[in-house]
């Protein structure tokens, strides 16, 4: 053993290998697919005014979707924060629900709720007022906040919560007034959360495009990442789909740029179960207040969910033969997606914690702006003069939402492995433990949760993802999302209903499965 | 997807290996859903063609066909493509997918002469808006008066719908180089832009909007399949655009033979008679029995507006942009 410190090198060069052929992947898939597509465009247009309106429209919608989103935050995150009642608990996990709620399931449940023919309407026209209609810039704006209110709130109350118990304690003892206790504690705190809030949220609705498509109406009412799906699916001009994907790279990349340095808040933490003891918000007034937002909060979160299941359980029973084969179909895809996804994270999140660089995990979550279409409308021409795209749409499909699921997977993954190198990286060391031994008896066990955790977003993500697959499904291969899309466009309403619930179903066990069963393995 | 397509399919996979030949034919989504023609045109074609299995594949609104067709080039499955429209036909000559139909001197019933070599055509009829006569007081009788009230529409994409595609060529034909002035007027009036003529047509039955683009003829469904009397197709000062639907042989089909026959077995009435009561449009060539009661009620347009040979492919492009820039406003 002349060579001590070898088996510890060769271990990062391991690393560093398979890190590096990790992120190559992933930088092939995100910036080498763009190159694809400008190379086959033949020549690129300009920005007519039509593009102009859909970048417009981009912006303004995902701004005021962050904003209404963080805005409404405040107010239930701080009556959560601060008020104890039966199901709390269930809420706050309930509030974890709409990032793994497939998009077009939701749109439905949305439709049932805010539609013209739905709940909301029926009553408003009971009490002699106009019916609303979702469809359109406020229909797209609603679908956002529906998802994004809950993260918003999650981040908010992380805010709330991380606010020492004694400093409220302290407050009341010194007679603090409701807002002395704002200006001192709560504002200084919102100041720090708010604006990575708002930059994720932004982020977010930035790159949207199920709900356009199902609630967008037409030339007002489009992204730019519907402009890309447009551009190739109607108009074949790849020229404009690549110019649109720049555009939409680059603001993405801008925004992700500002949000990475006001220091984002991480929206999976634990803890937040307890409510603080606060000394000046007793009275029956306050306390009415807190609890109707709570139970607005609730019921926009509850109301289409409900409906979902409230109108797909009656057409369970006779759902068409297809929409349980695309459901399998739609399995198939999620595990191999889920595979990759971690075939992918592990070990890029190995090379960053080894090597401590903050640009590998930065390229690695790259793709939170990149576009998914491009992506595979890069595939696409670079698989096309060998094989027929549309026979290798599942694939494909699967290697997208993997690709998609990776900033998720890296933001768990990468904290709790440095936590482990820290740990017992060098006990590790002097037994010289490296290679697989390390991964199999150091990192898999003690990343179980992590893993399990990234494992189920990456699963339920893929299951209810409708966007790829959009691009080039042959017609008698669609996944459970798209299968929905197309009942859904074909009025089939009961049979959309109902395969709705189905993807709705198998969203939530495919995440609580593998979720679990990381927690199960790290007490085994 | 539909039963149809989906039970094709399994057939299809149960035949692989067997002798059975499969002539697949792409069509938009309304035509082989459970009420269209597709189901009752199917069974009528296997009945006559000896052991054959015909496959409709619904692949969106019309003008996606084609879209889809480009996408796939040649290695395409479709042998047939039933679902493009007379505004279609120049452009779809141009990709060189098509083969000639070889039917000489087809025995039409149009309201213009037909001379094309490629393609065929299946049914016609007019675009109109189509309303609900219990909802709708004030029906306007011109595009101006639509634009200019506040009733709600549904219109369809016209890059990848015929309907939307005619209503862009219809109101380019009334208002030329003003056209897009006049979208940006009938743009407070739309509901939501759809891809596909059956969303639209849905939205407007669940009472999501006040009128849809549709035809003159939609009213006979309601007529006739559900006998209610309630729906009317509005009549326009300006004349009314008319569509030609049709259908045309892929070139590099291995069906040739079989193609060949579904086109001759489309002009006759096992196919003719299924068009009126089920795609709701008027047949290509009348059936012996004649049209349907109920279609004497309908509204007939006095001015029937068309582009006809590469018109309508010439002023597309400009026609689109003003379509995109004056809704997007």
């Amino acid at each position: 053993m002349a060579h001590g410190p070898q088996p510890v090198m060769s271990m990062s060069g391991r690393v560093v290998a398979a890190g590096a052929v990790a992120l190559a992947v992933v930088l092939a898939l995100t910036l080498g697919t763009i190159v694809a597509v400008f190379v086959r465009a033949e020549g690129v247009g300009g920005f007519d005014p039509a593009d102009w309106a859909a970048l417009r429209f981009t912006v303004t919608q995902a701004t005021l979707s962050a904003a209404l989103s963080v805005a409404l935050a405040i107010p239930v995150a701080r009556a959560i924060a601060r008020r104890r009642f039966v199901g709390r608990g269930a809420l706050v996990m309930l509030l974890g629900a709409p990032f793994i709620l497939p998009v077009i399931v939701a749109v439905f449940g949305l439709i049932s709720v805010f539609g013209r023919s739905g709940w909301v309407s029926q009553s408003l026209m009971a009490f002699g007022y106009e019916p609303i209609s979702i469809y359109g810039f406020h229909g797209v704006i609603i679908a956002h906040v529906f998802f994004n209110l809950p993260l918003a709130t999650r981040l908010v109350l992380q805010g709330w919560l991380a606010i020492p118990g004694e400093r409220f304690r302290l407050a009341a003892a010194l007679g603090f007034t409701s807002r002395d206790i704002a200006r001192h504690l709560e504002r200084p705190m919102l100041r720090e959360v708010l604006p990575g809030a708002f930059l994720v949220i932004f982020l977010l609705c930035l790159t949207s495009f199920a709900v356009a498509l199902a609630l967008g109406g037409g030339p007002r009412a489009t992204t730019i990442e519907l402009a890309i799906y447009e551009a190739f699916r109607l108009d074949f001009d790849l020229g404009k789909a690549a110019l649109l994907a720049c555009v939409q790279f680059g603001l993405g990349a801008a925004v992700a740029i500002v949000a990475l340095r006001v220091a984002l808040p991480s929206g999976f933490g634990g803890g937040l179960d307890r409510a603080v003891q606060r000394w000046d918000q007793r009275g029956p007034l306050r306390t009415a207040l807190d609890a109707s937002w709570i139970a607005l909060a609730a019921l926009f979160l509850i109301l289409p969910i409900l409906a979902i299941a409230f109108d797909g359980i009656g057409a369970l029973a006779t759902l068409p033969s297809q929409v349980w084969t695309s459901a399998a179909r739609s399995l198939g895809v999620a595990a191999v997606s889920v595979i990759v996804t971690l075939l992918l994270a592990l070990p890029i999140a190995a090379w960053s914690v080894t090597s401590g660089s903050k640009l590998v995990e930065g390229l690695g979550t790259l793709t939170i702006v990149a576009s998914p279409l491009i992506i595979g409308m890069g595939l696409f021409i670079v698989i096309n003069p060998f094989l027929d795209p549309f026979a290798l749409a599942l694939p494909v499909t699967a290697l997208v939402n993997a690709i998609m699921s990776l900033p998720f997977a890296l933001r768990a993954l990468v904290p709790a492995l440095s936590q482990i190198e820290t740990q017992y990286g060098r006990l590790a060391d002097s037994l010289g433990m490296s290679g697989t031994a390390r991964l199999r008896r150091l990192w898999l066990p003690r990343l179980a949760r992590p893993l399990g955790f990234s494992a189920g977003l990456a699963g339920a993500l893929s299951l209810g993802d409708l966007g790829v697959i959009a691009l080039f499904a042959s017609p008698d291969t669609p996944t459970l999302p798209l299968q929905i899309f197309r009942l859904l466009t074909s009025y089939r309403m009961d049979d959309a209903a109902g395969a709705a619930l189905v993807l709705l179903a198998l969203s939530l066990a495919v995440f609580w499965l593998l979720d679990r069963g990381g927690r199960v393995n790290v007490d085994g | 997807m539909k039963t149809t397509t989906i039970i094709a399919a399994g057939l299809a996979t149960l035949a692989t290996g067997a002798s059975a030949e499969t002539l697949t034919v792409y069509t938009y989504d309304s035509f082989v859903a459970e009420w269209g023609p597709g189901p009752m045109i199917e069974e009528a074609f296997e009945a006559q063609c000896d052991g054959c299995d015909l496959e409709f594949v619904a692949v969106g609104d019309g003008a996606e066909i084609l879209s889809r067709l480009q996408l796939e080039g040649t290695r395409t499955e479709a042998d047939v493509v039933l679902g493009l429209d007379s505004n279609l036909t120049a452009a779809a000559r141009d990709t060189k997918l098509f083969a000639q139909h070889g039917v000489t001197d087809p025995q039409l019933d149009l309201p213009i002469e037909w001379d094309d070599d490629m393609f065929l055509p299946f049914d016609w009829g007019y675009f109109a808006f189509v309303y609900d006569k219990t909802r709708v007081e004030d029906v306007p009788a011109s595009l101006e008066e639509l634009a200019a009230s506040d009733l709600t529409v549904v219109i369809q994409d016209p890059r990848s719908s015929t309907p939307g595609l005619g209503l862009m060529l219809w109101v380019k034909s009334v208002f030329g180089a003003e056209a897009q002035g006049y979208w940006e007027d009938l743009s407070d009036n739309i509901l939501t832009v759809t891809k596909g003529w059956s969303e639209a047509y849905g939205m407007f039955t669940e009472g999501e909007a006040d009128m849809v683009l549709s035809y003159t003829t939609s009213p006979a469904y309601h007529l006739i399949a559900e006998d209610d009397d309630t729906k009317a197709a509005a009549a326009f000062e300006n004349g009314h655009y008319l569509q030609i639907e049709v259908a045309g042989k892929v070139a590099s089909t291995e069906q040739d033979a079989l193609a060949d026959q579904f086109l001759d077995f489309m002009l006759t009435d096992g196919f003719q008679s299924a068009i009126p009561t089920t795609n709701w449009m008027y047949p290509a060539k009348t059936p012996r029995d004649g049209l349907p009661d109920g279609f004497d009620r309908l509204h007939v347009p006095d001015t029937a507006l068309v582009y006809l040979g590469s018109e309508a492919q010439d002023i597309r492009d400009e026609a689109l942009e003003e379509w995109r820039t004056g809704l997007s406003q």
